[in-house]
């Protein structure tokens, strides 16, 4: 196996492109050294992005803030701004292991990594995001939702990677929360998780929902008819319940060591609902 | 096989190694630069006993590539005193008997460290989530929290 | 050795004085078992089928040995037979024979100049494997028709039928059940099952070895009894135990699963071979699928209650699984299920199966906490049911000096009556509780163990002592003894310096297990000490030219008798030893002993949790330790014992479990999906220590390191069924098992 630090970007691609074998990026490596250790990948190339000029920044954008692919969890945490317009994607990524992990783990790997159970994907899906891929021939944009596409499989092509992740800006009386259900306090992966991102209009009335959620299918599930059960409702409890019930429904889980199907198809719904309230408590909606 | 040469900054002194592009900073800490204070519970990221500051970021140095360090610096459990004088946490730590066999303890110490500098004055509560990441199975965390508090306080006071 | 009569007032047992190996382990100095380097050392690695149960047709191993670096590669050929079946268990689970008889079980090893080496040498091993069907569950190993884990097994006593997989049958109990259960006025009879547990200890075996031509090994390795290692170890390499020298490393953490070897002998086997020292470490995942577990069961309960709340009969059917070996738990939980109770009628009948599961370890207090969760939540059920308060039907029928306990013997001075009034006086019992919320009880006892030990004293020519052991310390047991020991000679606690010696430099000492490390060394310690003074008195008998008897010892100074004796300014310690070397010799105390009288220990927990309705979390509000020490010598570890303990059974109740597929494989071996407690899932574990001194003992002393895992098992299931108003009788009781139970 080779090591590679790449001073640009266009270095990385040619790195990754170049490689007959199998090549991948490291950022944080919180995925990718756990699996290589347990003998799941033996790549041929491991290209560390980290020193590309530019991709450990957070930068201002059109009222929106641009993630690069090298930011750590924890820089994310300590971001005064983000925190401010996007308090749900920074807390399902606040979410990912520990304190030592936070130190290392990047919001591109989680997405890239694609495991379902990933828990800032959600919230970056409810929240619009867009993903930069950057690539042999050049630059390009893609919503988040269309990186994972089952799990351990993204939709990059030889060659490309994730450059950054842009958070787009937000329109007033909006927010967004994520939840998630793990046995323990920390340390767990998701057994079922809900992201959820609202605007509200004047009186408080959903204008627009968007919810996603996780670890109950193969890749993150973007509930559409579950969101169309809020549009309207100042978030009632029938609305709300029939959202819950729309989760459960659209989830289509598996049973394993983390948790049963009827446990997740329940439990998903449970946490769209009171993260749904948390959204709109942050929107302002129930004041 | 080619190894690769780093040049990095262990605790303070300039160190130069040989590594294998796999090879992780814990293995090279502990196997070839006789730093055997950072401890292996796990090797993939669960327990929190290989806690080491990365350019002064919190990280399990299991989850690092020894290559990585290039150019960075490395602070481990063997740079927390001041020579011949234990760092408040370590002494607060014999203080509350916050250790029983004592395996999971340079850990803890260096996370509580990264904690402290971070936040000077955590609740309770900021602690046990900090720390959760560093796994003990003999105190029951107990007397840790209690000695992360009080030497806390210690620090504020200066 | 009978407690002492004199009420001594303690000058240093009882105080929280600093641990000799602290600095060591904040500074990162301390070495543990993976912290040892020798020159020239080889890095080790083992070969671990990947099938559940499966007949070896053959090993290759020359791709491997051509590989460069690689230095020895060994399979269980390379060993002796051992000298008794039990032995050869131990050795077999160290490296498969005919049969890999689990997922992880290992079948050869190498050793090789790196570690990447090592590793890939592995992957030139080629193994045929025939496999066979498997069974991991109880229930499914004692079906007819199921797979026999390992022939001509089954218990010499079982009656005829009995399933070949069954290896134990064991009853224990007294008085006429019928009659009891007839007088009852409530009688139920509950299922209850426990999934095996792992002891979760942080660092991972390991060991250095190095053996040379000649018959000779030197060993480092991390255990809790390395006599019993040199034991094994010279027996599978056929080596004379004299010629092997094992010294314990650091411990970091062990609950009973470094009781016995994993890896050792298979390092030795490996140096060896190679002519080099070979360091061997498992990692975390080889810790779960080949070292541990506890076993898990599946238990019967049946219990009759009188309105009023006596207890008129019990009885037990355990059924427990310890892995692919025969496996005697089952006794100890059918000794410990009714132990809390005074009983006219009582029986507990048990069984072991084996399985394709990884050979059981100890796991602290092993055997128990199943069967006393199962006997905690019957008798839990049965105060709901009548309308009880479950403290004072615990109170009613509580075991008390005199009462013959349901394994036999007689109780002497025990706890468990203090340590229940103490529940009850303290405000934990009376607090207010919300909806969803309830509030757990459970009792929790141990046996203890006092078992061989020996203990040496020195005396310095300074007057300090040093204290030689052979027991490794896992939690602050030198500083007990160092107390100990300066409290009986009465000079300063710094002025000791306890340190464990390897198997050479001291005679034999069991493992550190049963809780017996500050029961027993500190006995031997005391009596040792004891000696140290009879000669010391003696010295200066001969010094002042006066009878030995007109000699005695006080507060750290020799001192004439009495007025009669003569007058004579009183000798130091420090003045005996000055001059000790030109008054007669060097000073020196010792002590050999099969320590018994180690005397029971009883616990209660208290518990308050919240389940989320709609989740089946449960969060642990409040958390109360009650548990009689006999004298607790260092408070602070005294604590940490019950803190940990409890933290333990916390674990095992609510999220702990090997979890394996339909292919028999492990499916959970590491920390992320074996979820042991972290620091925020926990609130402060509050402790009370009752010191119902153990008569057996010259200071009191009882053992404390086991009893507290055993309550909180169903102390947390008692509590959630409160709060939900439904009963799990199964653990862990994870959020699925909880939403399902709410849904009735
Ligand atoms: C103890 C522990 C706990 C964890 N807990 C959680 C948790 O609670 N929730 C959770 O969601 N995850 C968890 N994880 C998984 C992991 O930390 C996250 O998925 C993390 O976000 C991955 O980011 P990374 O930067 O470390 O990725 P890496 O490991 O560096 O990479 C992951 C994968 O993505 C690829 N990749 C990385 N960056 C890019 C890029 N920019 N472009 C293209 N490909 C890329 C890599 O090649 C690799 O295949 C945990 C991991 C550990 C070790
Ligand atoms: S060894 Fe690195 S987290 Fe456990
Ligand atoms: S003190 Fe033993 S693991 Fe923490």
């Amino acid at each position: 196996m080779q090591f590679a630090a790449p001073r640009s970007a266009s270095e990385a691609a040619a790195l990754l492109q170049a490689e007959p074998g199998d090549a991948r990026v490291l950022a944080g490596g919180s995925d990718l050294l756990v699996q290589m250790k347990s003998g799941a990948l033996r790549p041929d190339l491991l290209v560390d992005i980290k020193r590309i000029p530019g991709l450990d920044a957070i930068t201002a954008e059109d009222g929106g803030f641009r993630l690069g692919a090298a930011v750590p969890g924890a820089r994310l945490g300590e971001h005064a701004g983000v925190r401010a317009l996007w308090p749900g994607v920074v807390e399902a990524v606040e979410l990912i292991g520990s304190t030592q992990v936070q130190g290392r783990a990047t919001v591109a790997g989680n997405l890239c990594n694609a495991s379902p159970a990933a828990d800032a994907v959600p919230a970056l899906v409810a929240a619009d995001a867009v993903a930069r891929v950057f690539g042999p021939r050049g630059e390009r944009d893609c919503p988040v939702s269309d990186i994972p596409v089952g799990p351990g499989r993204n939709s990059l092509a030889k060659g490309e990677f994730v450059a950054s992740i842009l958070l787009p800006a937000r329109p007033k009386r909006a927010a967004d929360a994520y939840l998630r259900f793990i046995p323990r306090t920390e340390m767990d992966i998701a057994v079922a998780s809900a992201g959820v991102s609202l605007v509200l209009d004047e009186d408080g009335r959903c204008t627009r929902a968007r919810i996603a959620l996780g670890a109950v299918g193969p890749k993150v599930l973007l509930a559409e008819e579950a969101a169309h059960c809020l549009i309207g409702t100042k978030l009632e409890d029938a609305a709300l319940a029939a959202m819950a019930e729309a989760c459960s429904a659209l989830a289509s889980p598996i049973d394993d060591k983390r948790g049963t199907v009827a446990f997740r198809k329940q439990v998903v719904g449970v946490l769209a609902k009171r993260a749904a309230k948390i959204a709109q408590d942050r929107a302002g909606g129930t004041k | 096989m080619s190894r690769i040469h780093v040049r990095t900054t262990i605790n303070g002194d300039a160190v130069e190694y040989l590594c294998e592009a796999g090879q992780s900073l814990l293995d090279v800490l502990r196997d070839d630069l006789g730093l055997t204070g950072t401890k292996e519970g796990c090797g993939t990221g669960d327990c929190g006993a290989c806690s080491v500051l990365l350019d002064g970021r919190l990280v399990c140095s299991c989850l690092v590539l020894a290559a990585e360090a290039d150019q960075r610096s490395v602070e481990t459990v063997e740079g927390l005193a001041d020579g011949d004088r234990l760092h408040p946490l370590q002494q607060k730590f014999l203080d509350h008997a916050a250790l029983q066999c004592g395996i999971c303890t340079p850990g803890f110490l260096v996370a509580a460290r990264a904690l402290l500098e971070k936040n000077p004055t955590p609740s309770e509560t900021d602690v046990r989530y900090w720390l959760a990441g560093n796994l003990c199975r003999c105190t029951g965390y107990d007397k840790i929290v209690a000695a992360v508090m009080d030497a806390a306080a210690q620090m504020r006071k200066g | 050795m009978a407690l002492d009569d004199r009420k001594r007032a303690f000058k240093v047992v009882g105080t929280r004085v600093p641990r000799p190996d602290g600095i060591d382990k904040v500074t990162g100095r301390a070495l543990y078992g993976a912290d040892m380097s020798a020159p020239g050392m080889l890095h080790g690695a083992i070969l671990r089928s990947p099938h559940a149960h499966a007949r070896i047709r053959a090993i290759d191993t020359s791709r491997a040995e051509a590989l460069p670096g690689v230095k020895a590669v060994v399979t269980s050929a390379d060993f002796c037979r051992a000298k008794h079946s039990f032995n050869q268990d131990a050795l077999d689970h160290c490296m498969a024979r005919e049969k890999a008889l689990y997922d992880g079980h290992a079948v050869a090893a190498v050793a090789a100049t790196s570690k990447s080496a090592a590793r890939a040498a592995l992957e030139l091993i080629a193994v045929e494997y025939e496999v066979l069907p498997h069974v991991t569950e109880i229930e499914d190993a004692l079906k007819p028709d199921a797979p026999v884990v390992q022939e001509d097994r089954r218990a010499r006593n079982a009656p005829e039928g009995t399933h070949p997989n069954v290896t134990h049958v064991v009853s224990f109990g007294h008085g006429d059940l019928e009659a009891g259960f007839a007088r009852a006025d409530r009688v139920i009879e509950r299922s209850f099952r426990t999934a095996a547990t792992h002891q979760g200890y942080i660092e991972p075996h390991a060991c250095l070895a190095s053996v040379t031509p000649d018959g000779r090994g030197e060993l480092w390795c991390c255990t809790q009894g390395h006599y019993y290692v040199r034991e094994l170890c010279a027996d599978f390499l056929g080596m004379d135990t004299s010629q092997l020298r094992v010294t314990a490393s650091e411990i970091g953490g062990g609950f009973g699963g470094k009781t016995t070897v994993t890896i050792e002998p298979v390092a030795l086997a490996l140096s060896r071979k190679a002519g080099r020292p070979v360091k061997l470490v498992m990692s975390r995942d080889e810790v779960f699928r080949a070292s541990g577990p506890t076993v898990s069961s599946w238990s019967d309960i049946k219990i009759g209650m009188t309105r009023d709340g006596r207890i008129t009969a019990a009885q037990a059917m355990l059924r427990y699984q310890g892995g692919a070996f025969p496996c005697g738990t089952v006794e100890l939980g059918a000794m410990s299920a009714f132990a809390a109770y005074d009983l006219e009628a009582v029986r507990a009948d048990g069984i072991n199966v084996m399985t394709n599961r990884p050979r059981q370890a100890a796991y602290r207090a092993p055997g128990a906490p199943m069967a006393i969760y199962a006997v905690e939540s019957t008798v839990d059920e049965l105060c709901q049911e009548l309308g009880l308060d479950p403290l004072e039907v615990r109170l009613k029928n509580a075991a008390r000096k005199g009462t013959k306990s349901a394994y036999g013997p007689t109780f002497d001075d025990i706890g468990l009556v203090a340590t229940l009034e103490a529940a009850k006086a303290h405000p934990h019992y009376a607090a207010p509780l919300c909806p969803n919320q309830g509030r757990g009880l459970s009792c929790g006892f141990w046996f203890n163990f006092g078992g061989n030990t020996c203990v040496t004293l020195n005396l310095d020519a300074d007057g300090t002592v040093g204290v030689t052991e052979g027991n490794p310390d896992i939690g602050g047991s030198r500083a007990s003894i160092s107390m100990m020991a300066a409290e009986e000679l009465g000079i300063p606690y710094d002025k000791v310096r306890t340190i464990v010696a390897d198997t050479a430099s001291l005679g034999f000492n069991d493992v550190t297990d049963g809780s017996r490390v500050t029961f027993a060394v500190g006995l031997a310690t005391i009596e040792a000490a004891r000696d140290m003074i009879r000669k010391m008195c003696a010295r200066v008998a001969k010094i002042w030219d006066i009878d030995e008897e007109a000699v005695i010892w006080e507060d750290g100074c020799a001192r004439p008798a009495g007025p009669n004796a003569g007058d004579f300014e009183p000798m130091s310690i420090a003045e005996i030893a000055a001059i000790a070397n030109k008054t007669g010799g060097p000073i020196a105390g010792h002590h050999e002993v099969n320590a018994d009288g180690a005397g029971v220990s009883f616990g209660v927990h208290l518990v308050d949790v919240e389940v989320d309705p709609e989740t089946g979390h449960t969060k642990i509000l409040r958390y109360t330790v009650f548990q009689d020490a006999g004298k607790a010598v260092h408070p602070d570890y005294v604590e940490g014992q019950m803190q940990g303990g409890a933290v333990q059974g916390i674990g095992w109740a609510l999220n702990e479990e090997y979890i394996y597929g339909e292919d028999g494989r492990l499916q959970n071996p590491g920390f992320l999906d074996y979820r042991i407690p972290v620091a925020s899932d926990l609130p402060k574990i509050d402790t009370v220590i009752l010191e119902i001194p153990n008569p057996g003992h010259p200071y009191g002393v009882r053992g404390v390191g086991e009893t507290s895992i055993v309550p909180p098992l169903a102390a947390l299931s008692n509590a959630v069924a409160r709060a939900i108003g439904a009963r799990l009788h199964e653990l862990p009781m994870s959020p699925p098992r909880i939403l399902q139970a709410l849904k009735g």
